[in-house]
């Protein structure tokens, strides 16, 4: 027997109510990550050995800050939507489950603002 | 009432302990723990920035870490940890477009995934060394 109403059928959400969301969201910050993080690799590169103000006036340069902002912006995205999924699988318990979902969450923004900050610290010359 | 409920005795599905290994699903299990390294790395690139912006010294102490062995060697599993999920990525696009699901497909991939993410961190480092001037 379905008990689903045929309108639940039509938006096609699931239980938790935001469809494909989630994966389309990841796939996206995974398209995202793809050149920015191969950019990121290539400025770390480049800034292999150098001094703490050829640094600053690298990462500080308009172009290369907002490049990189975006990468942080889609890398803690991205990340957060992957280890919601990791919790989910393997960790059964409510409480447990729920109390590391909140964590993630804080962790990502962590990593996100605090990448930020000290990025557009630099940029704005402090 | 859902505390004592019916899910605290339901049987869960048989896990990786039961299956024999193949190439594709190590490879998958090893997306997902290169995922959970990166998601836990990324403290190491805060820790980078925030040195940046405090200023000179404390840079050039956290550059002194990142530049001993211990630090290189973190580095350098870093960086295959990110490029190997990067291909593994690469791999999952393919898929989401419906290609690459034979079986040589599957597997070729598999192998040319791993070669190519050990090759790219080679490369990678070679051309950090390179540039650094230690050639």
């Amino acid at each position: 027997m379905n008990m689903r109403t045929p309108m639940s059928r039509v938006r096609g959400l699931g239980s938790a109510k935001d469809g494909t969301t989630h994966f389309w969201r990841q796939r996206i910050t995974a398209i995202a990550n793809l050149p920015l993080v191969i950019l990121f690799l290539i400025l770390v590169i480049t800034m292999v050995g150098a001094s703490h103000g050829q640094v600053a006036a690298l990462l500080g340069s308009p172009m290369v800050a907002i490049l990189v902002l975006f990468g942080i912006a889609s890398v803690t995205t991205h990340m957060w939507l992957g280890m919601q999924v990791v919790i989910e699988d393997y960790i059964h318990g409510e409480g447990a489950k729920i109390l590391l979902l909140i964590s993630n969450g804080f962790f990502c923004a962590f990593v996100g603002l605090s990448a930020a900050f000290a990025l557009l610290k630099i940029s704005f010359g402090g | 009432m859902s505390g004592q409920s019916a899910s605290d005795n339901r049987p869960l599905s048989p896990h990786l302990q039961i299956y024999k290994p193949i190439l594709t699903m190590v490879m998958s299990i090893v997306h997902r723990i290169t995922g959970v390294a990166l998601y836990f790395g990324t403290l190491l690139l805060v820790w980078w920035l925030m040195a940046a912006a405090s200023g000179p010294a404390y840079f050039d102490y956290v550059n002194g870490f990142f530049a001993n062995w211990f630090g290189r060697l973190v580095l350098f599993g870093y960086t295959w940890t990110l490029l190997h999920h990067m291909l593994g990525g690469l791999r999952h696009f393919l898929w989401d477009v419906g290609k690459g699901f034979s079986e040589r497909s599957r597997n070729g991939l598999a192998k040319l995934s791993l070669a190519g993410s050990v090759l790219l961190t080679i490369l990678v480092w070679v051309i950090a060394y390179w540039a650094r001037g230690s050639f």
